[in-house]
């Protein structure tokens, strides 16, 4: 089985897909000629042809417009934001339009498209280049928002998305782009939407995490009686193996990589709590980045959870 | 070095009919008599459900709505240009080209009812939902172009929009993805000088709005908005270019929204009575009709039957919405997702279980 990164991965899913279903089109700013300035796109043009690897003016609100279009009329997009701080013109579209067309059209038209784009901090890029916005979709219904936490889970998210009847906001943790190398089937394999990931097992403590901090949090429990999950979907995250997870080990610590205040722990500490608070021997505990805009590099170390914080969360919770 | 002039710019106006009802026969369309007398009779059944809803408003019987008072030759004179698979995206101002389409009408009064099951859109029809953010469908039209373009479907798209949309930042991303690519999109903007209390000299320091199209390397064209046969006329013409690959037309309708913004405005705020007397003469309706009466087509008797079968069907319509069974608790939730998450469906049964008795 090949050994591949996460940008070879999610490579890989694109290709096998639009070999097998002619209806996967890709567009955005660069990811034709130059193959994405991630070359996650790369050989794509040359496989598939101009019409269906589409180079698009510099309009993030018009490439994620078009792709409803698109996929109300037959295609199923692949609408790549060059970076996650860019997707906020598109918001408009995300929101008011992708989310709502099922709904709005009473079931006549649909959208399902993907929006990928590479997310979070750790990359020495310039600014609105490490964003970590995910909970802002979480709170919009008729989207479904994906994080994938290596090559693996990637590539078999990505086919799932694709497949998805529904828009699905496809975020790709840029630090792990080609951190993370690790075999990666080629051929069809899906990993489902909608469910969680047990990444390691545990008695004494649950630890959540997604994305880059996924890769953190395995390094910190080294160590400890730790269990941890892997969100993989934030939305609709995966309740039942979450609240399975807690009731076994009664502690609960949850790892974001965004600004604490009304991030996805927020909803996932008030669900273990209203589901699940007889079961727990202490408070669920949030490591998270503090509620300041991301710094440029300098400072990151400063803003983003580490192993230590980690651990500190740990250490305080099996106090109890 | 000579200061060379390397391009220049020409808007063209086009027009037919005048308010009096003479036509230039020259620039006539085509039209056997009875396609201009249904015509004519669209855009009486267009006027008739627009005073029946505004009064339907009054009484409470649905919600906010928006007039399209004056506007009916836009709409109408362009719909009849649409060909069976052509894709069309309305704003929330298009009563007239539902109308024309064949929407059921008794869907469009369900909707401004507060009824979601009236923007279903009947198979057969290809209108997408009613847009009410202001232009943000401009670009869902250029990815459904694009979309007949990659499946090698023939077909136009036709997207509809108002001269305060022409401000928004999706004007020129769809607008500019449409050039470049020179996708088959018709767009057509009725300028009704008015976008709530903003005219349109304060939406934009162009001179018109068709020549904003010459930017984006297609061609702008206005025409009489009021003037059902060159709205007809430049809206074919533009939608046969558009088939044969000829790629984007803009068409400025210059028309008048003589009523208020909607049931909730009052346009005495902001306007004077007299511009609005003075477009009044200028009356889609009533142009047509003395063209009718000039070419011996038309009587008082048959104006007479054209407002009562146009108030019967309205009158039908009402009764059909209004027997329409209340929506279903589960119509919530049926299309929030192709499948509810176990959370959403926790809640459907939350909320079906207690019903509306403890609504308030």
């Amino acid at each position: 089985m090949p050994i591949m990164n996460m940008v070879q991965a999610i490579n890989l899913a694109l290709k096998e897909e639009m070999a097998l279903d002619d209806r996967v089109v890709l567009l955005g700013e660069d990811v034709a000629r130059d193959g994405g300035v991630f070359r996650v796109s790369e050989g794509l043009l040359d496989a598939f042809g101009p019409e269906r690897v589409i180079d698009t003016p510099l309009s993030e609100s018009a490439i994620v417009g078009a792709a409803v279009g698109m996929a109300a009329y037959g295609l199923l997009p692949v609408a790549e934001i060059q970076f996650m701080g860019f997707i906020y013109p598109a918001l408009d579209q995300i929101f008011a339009n992708a989310a709502r067309l099922r709904s709005r059209s009473r079931g006549r038209y649909s959208a399902p498209l993907v929006v990928r784009t590479p997310y979070g901090a750790g990359i020495k890029a310039p600014e609105l280049h490490e964003e970590s916005t995910e909970a802002l979709f979480c709170q919009m219904p008729g989207i479904k928002v994906v994080v994938p936490s290596g090559p693996y889970q990637a590539k078999g998210l990505l086919l799932s998305a694709i497949r998805d009847p529904d828009p699905v906001i496809f975020l790709e943790p840029t630090r792990l782009y080609r951190m993370i190398r690790e075999e990666v089937p080629e051929g069809e394999y899906t990993v489902p939407l909608g469910k969680a990931r047990l990444a390691r097992e545990g008695k004494a403590v649950t630890v959540i995490a997604w994305g880059s901090m996924l890769e953190r949090t395995l390094k910190a429990v080294e160590g400890y009686d730790a269990e941890v999950i892997d969100l993989l979907t934030l939305s609709p995250f995966d309740e039942e193996t979450l609240l399975a997870s807690v009731r076994k080990t009664g502690r609960a610590v949850i790892v974001q990589e965004a600004p604490l205040t009304c991030g996805l722990g927020a909803e996932l500490s008030a669900t273990l709590a209203e589901q699940a608070i007889l079961h727990l021997k202490g408070p669920i505990l949030r490591v998270a980045a503090p509620d300041v805009p991301i710094p440029l590099a300098r400072l990151v170390d400063h803003y983003l959870p580490s192993v230590e914080r980690i651990r500190e969360a740990l250490e305080e919770i099996l106090k109890y | 070095m000579p200061v060379n002039v390397i391009e220049s710019l020409t808007v063209k106006r086009l027009e037919i009919l005048d308010p009096q009802g003479n036509a230039d026969e020259g620039l006539l369309p085509p039209l056997p008599e009875e396609e201009i007398m249904r015509m004519y009779e669209l855009l009486v059944l267009s006027r008739a459900f627009d005073e029946r809803a505004l009064s339907l408003q009054r009484e409470g019987r649905i919600g906010t709505y928006p007039s399209i008072l004056g506007q009916e030759a836009s709409q109408v004179g362009s719909a009849l240009a649409i060909a069976r698979g052509d894709r069309v995206f309305p704003s929330f101002r298009e009563t007239g080209v539902q109308i024309a389409l064949g929407y059921p009408i008794h869907l469009l009064l369900q909707y401004w009812g507060g009824d979601e099951r009236g923007l279903r859109t009947p198979d057969g029809l290809n209108i997408f939902p009613i847009c009410v953010s202001v232009g943000t469908h401009l670009p869902h039209a250029v990815g459904a172009a694009l979309a007949a373009r990659i499946r090698r479907e023939q077909c136009a798209v036709i997207a509809y929009f108002g001269d305060g949309a022409t401000s928004k930042g999706d004007f020129h991303e769809g607008f500019n993805m449409a050039g470049v690519f020179g996708l088959p999109v018709v767009f057509i903007c009725q300028n009704n000088q008015w976008a709530i209390s903003v005219p349109v000299e304060r939406q934009t320091a162009a001179g018109t709005l068709a020549r904003k199209a010459w930017a984006y390397g297609f061609e702008g064209v206005q025409v009489d908005g009021n003037d059902v046969f060159a709205v007809y006329r430049a809206t074919s013409e533009a939608l046969a270019k558009a088939r044969q690959g000829g790629g984007p037309t803009f068409i400025e309708c210059h028309t008048y929204r003589v009523a208020d913004h909607t049931t909730a405005d009052d346009a005495s705020r902001y306007r004077s009575a007299a511009e609005v007397a003075e477009w009044r003469k200028r009356d889609p309706l009533l142009r047509l009709r003395l063209f009718m009466e000039r070419k011996g087509l038309w009587t008082e008797e048959d104006e007479k039957n054209a407002w009562q079968r146009a108030r019967t069907t309205v009158d039908d319509a009402v009764k059909e919405a209004e027997s329409a069974p209340p929506p279903e608790p589960e119509e919530l939730f049926q299309y929030a997702r192709a499948t509810l998450s176990p959370r959403q469906q926790r809640q459907l049964k939350e909320i079906a279980e207690r019903g509306v008795r403890n609504a308030e």
